[in-house]
């Protein structure tokens, strides 16, 4: 049975690691210092003469005032889709919920008063704090009704209940104002109709 | 007007306005200067964009206003003296690296003398001598910082910074000789006025780098190790001792340090302008016959001023090209290799110079 060579260390303790040698070179040369040093000047002087004027090598991002792209599919804030007439795309089924490894996604599910639509979420809470930004909660909605693709990569609050954001917040894009008076504001859903005038839903049997 | 001009003109008087206006106006805000400007050239150098956030409302300068937040901060800063100092020792010892930086722009002289009176503190006789002295009283300051702040490494950097000044003080002398060889004074007048001298017609200033460039190098080097910057900050040395002899001071004390070492650096570009690159001596002025004073010496502030500047930045260029001497390393390359190369510049000179004469 051939011996496996998993361990790097023979027996005798001695180790057998690949080491890279480099011969030190003496002379005149190396002794007096100067002609490295002037090569090192050349090195530096010739950085130092081209950001001089105009900054060209600088790889530096000044992050507030600019910012670095991201790709598309970079997973940044969560955004919850909207239908075209501008309701949640959301039908509160739990997937997201369900498969969210670190539990930060909660929801209530309320009767929609649009009866094809059967479900909406009432509460949908995401804990940004405790989100991993894993992707999961994208790969299971079957309604493309949560996305990452906001942009915002960074987010930074002064307080903690600043990172749980609520349905209406994850709606559109960040807005202070909300903050400062999260309340859940239906203006989005349909005005509760009486149920005789519901709308048929998609088998076309009437709501009664 | 003429009372004024009297009393102005009172030597003690006129000393005072001219160590007013030259630490002041000169040595001060160029020292400070650096302070950013060591910051901004190195983020030039590493491909970085430096210090551009301190402002007013809109207003950066692209950096220029991290002096003021930087001066700001050190003074409310509180300063704060370890558990068992020497009080009194540990409150004086930034002052003495400060005293001895100024002090070299005594006998540095800025432009030529108009009649009586000279753009020099003063020109005593000793001249250089009187430098040396000075700068040996720099350790001073990193001596008394180490020993007083009972602290391990201030200790080390105390010590280090002494062994070092001792070494490099020894050969900053010798390699000076062959200048004095040359221009045959010690007075500084006299050496920058020998170099306005020219070979070849007027083709080469006889400036002391031509006449002495191994001088120049063994001096500038020893220099280099007085103010303790890389590639000689073994007394500072960040990787090992943390900060070195100034590791506990804070707020405006340890602002004194960094301001001592870096008019200190002013002074050294001072000083090699002025024995290495003509001093205030514009080249080839001389063909400009009938040139108005005032145009001469307005040309020979701004030449002493370029150089000095030039010598600033080639410094901190420096500091950020050369990689930090081992200990042992800094002591062999002054005794070793310094020290002989020094004795052998001062036998070539004589030897030239009596072959000459």
């Amino acid at each position: 049975m051939p011996k496996l060579n998993i361990c790097k260390y023979s027996s005798g303790g001695i180790m057998e690691l690949k080491v890279k040698r480099v011969e030190r070179v003496d002379g005149v040369k190396e002794a007096i210092f100067l002609p490295a040093i002037f090569n090192g000047l050349r090195l530096t002087v010739k950085h130092f003469w081209r950001n001089l004027f105009g900054a060209r090598d600088v790889v530096t991002i000044n992050y507030p005032e600019e910012k670095r792209h991201v790709s598309p599919r970079w997973r940044g804030r969560h955004r919850l889709t909207r239908l075209q007439n501008g309701f949640l795309s959301c039908v509160a089924c739990y997937m997201c919920e369900t498969v969210c490894p670190s539990k930060c996604i909660h929801i209530e599910a309320g009767e929609h008063p649009d009866l094809s639509v059967e479900k909406y979420p009432v509460v949908f809470d995401i804990d940004e704090l405790r989100c991993v930004f894993c992707g999961l909660c994208v790969e299971a909605c079957p309604k493309d009704a949560i996305r990452m693709d906001t942009g915002v990569v960074s987010m930074a609050y002064t307080s903690r209940q600043t990172f749980d954001f609520t349905r209406d917040l994850l709606r559109d894009s960040y807005d202070p104002k909300l903050h400062s008076n999260p309340k859940y504001e239906d203006e989005d859903l349909p005005k509760p109709v009486k149920q005789s005038e519901a709308l048929p839903n998609s088998q076309g049997i009437p709501a009664t | 007007m003429d009372f004024l001009l009297e009393i102005i003109m009172t030597p003690a008087i006129l000393a005072c306005l001219k160590i007013a206006v030259i630490i002041l106006l000169f040595a001060m805000p160029l020292g400070t200067l650096l302070t950013l400007m060591e910051r901004k050239w190195s983020a030039m150098i590493q491909d970085r964009v430096g210090p551009n956030r301190a402002n007013i409302g809109k207003f950066t300068g692209n950096g220029l206003l991290h002096i003021a937040a930087d001066g700001l901060k050190s003074i409310f800063k509180e300063d704060t003296i370890p558990k068992g100092a020497n009080g009194f020792l540990y409150l004086i010892a930034p002052f003495f690296g400060l005293i001895a930086a100024v002090a070299i722009f005594a006998i540095i002289p800025i432009a030529g003398p108009i009649g009586n009176f000279t753009f020099q503190v003063t020109d005593v006789n000793p001249g250089l001598l009187f430098i040396f002295a000075i700068t040996s009283l720099n350790v001073y300051g990193a001596v008394l910082a180490g020993t007083s702040s009972n602290s391990k490494f201030a200790l080390l950097g105390g010590t280090r910074a002494s062994a070092q000044m001792i070494s490099y003080e020894v050969f900053m002398g010798l390699a000076l000789m062959g200048i004095f060889m040359v221009y045959g004074t010690t007075r500084v007048s006299g050496i920058v006025n020998g170099q306005n001298e020219y070979w070849f017609g007027n083709l080469v200033p006889m400036w002391g780098i031509f006449t002495q460039p191994l001088g120049f190098i063994l001096f500038f080097t020893a220099l280099v190790a007085e103010t303790k910057r890389a590639p000689f900050d073994a007394p500072e040395g960040e990787s090992e001792i943390v900060a070195g002899y100034f590791l506990e001071y804070s707020g405006m004390r340890w602002s004194a340090f960094m301001l001592a070492e870096y008019v200190s650096l002013v002074g050294v570009a001072a000083l090699m302008t002025t024995l290495f690159f003509g001093g205030y001596h514009v080249p080839w002025l001389h063909l400009w016959e009938n040139a108005p004073q005032w145009i001469v010496t307005i040309l020979q502030i701004l030449k002493f001023t370029f150089f000095t500047v030039v010598f600033c930045w080639f410094q901190i260029q420096l500091r950020w090209t050369v990689p930090k001497f081992r200990f042992d390393q800094t002591m062999g390359l002054g005794w070793k290799k310094l020290l002989p190369l020094s004795l052998v510049n001062i036998i070539v000179t004589a030897l030239v110079i009596l072959t000459l004469a």
